[in-house]
């Protein structure tokens, strides 16, 4: 059975807790669980294992050192994930100066025919895809490339609200963004991972079916 | 699906849909929604592939991971979590009670 978002947001909003009431072993814990967290998060987000870790390390530093400003754990992982989120754009090494590439919606509408009266749309068959259906690997692979092949404000918008569980709420205050902004932002980064898998339904059938079977 | 489909409404809701599947729309465009994708079958099926998209990522996991934390670190880490430990309990200690 595979957990659910909802399940690992308890157990580290509990996780939180333990830390702060200073339990026996809630230090070790809370340490192993976010530092893998904010490493993955910031891997992709600024593309370099080195900068990932120090990434990582760093936001556990200032997670301590602020540790009083938590005053409820239920907030830890809005909390966390803004100071990694500022980490990242500190470590990144792309310039701040660089323009901010945004996706637009008509890239993403499958063209449209009319074919004895009835619309066409070219789209793959998603039906061979079961919805319990395990991701194995080379599914894995292509969901983990179109993620990274998002432009940033996409990326950070997706990896929050849909991989890590974030509420749209939580995610605008992590990214210092309106609510708007981040509903519009996650619809085109959907879009574009959906693109991608449509793809790679459509030009690997093959591949596909042997995943599948 | 009627003969003259109105494919500017096909286009209208696709900007809708993410907010559809995340139940983050008003319940009258919900509706609105819900009576498009019945009549419009390529809708439907794109929707339908958006949502596995969706659940797709959110079944999504690293396989990447953080080389072992250093005990150097883990040292300053553990006496930066208990000093900021003693300074809740100090400021805890510090709020009056109902009494005082």
């Amino acid at each position: 059975m595979v957990s659910t978002a909802g399940d690992s947001q308890q157990q580290e909003i509990e996780l939180a807790r333990q830390l702060l009431a200073g339990r026996p072993g809630a230090f070790e814990r809370f340490v192993e669980a976010f530092r893998t967290k904010v490493f993955q998060y910031s891997l992709l987000v600024c593309g370099h294992h080195e900068d990932a870790e120090e990434v990582a390390q760093d936001t556990l530093f200032k997670v301590f050192e602020k540790l009083d400003q938590l005053r409820e754990p239920e907030r830890i992982r809005p909390w966390i994930y803004k100071i990694a989120h500022n980490t990242c754009l500190m470590k990144r090494r792309r310039s701040v100066f660089a323009p901010v590439e945004e996706l637009s919606l008509d890239e993403f509408m499958p063209r449209s025919g009319q074919e004895a009266g009835a619309i066409r749309r070219e789209i793959a068959d998603w039906s061979a895809l079961p919805e319990e259906q395990a991701l194995r690997a080379e599914l894995q692979r292509v969901v983990r490339e179109a993620i990274a092949g998002l432009p940033e404000i996409h990326k950070t918008v997706l990896l929050l609200r849909d991989v890590e569980g974030l509420s749209t709420a939580e995610t605008a205050e992590v990214l210092d963004a309106s609510e708007e902004a981040v509903k519009t932002r996650l619809h085109r980064a959907r879009l574009a991972v959906r693109q991608k898998l449509d793809w790679y339904l459509r030009s690997a059938p093959k591949i596909r079916n042997a995943e599948l079977s | 699906m009627p003969a003259e489909h109105d494919i500017a409404e096909c286009r209208r809701l696709f900007a809708l849909l993410s907010e559809y599947l995340d139940a983050e729309l008003p319940q009258q465009t919900c509706e609105q929604i819900a009576a498009h994708l019945a009549d419009c079958p390529p809708c439907a099926a794109f929707l339908e592939s958006l949502r596995k998209t969706v659940e797709l990522c959110r079944r999504f996991r690293f396989e990447e991971m953080p080389a072992p934390l250093g005990e150097q670190v883990r040292r300053e880490l553990r006496a930066r979590y208990e000093k900021a430990l003693l300074a809740r309990r100090a400021a805890a200690d510090c709020v009056p009670g109902p009494n005082s």
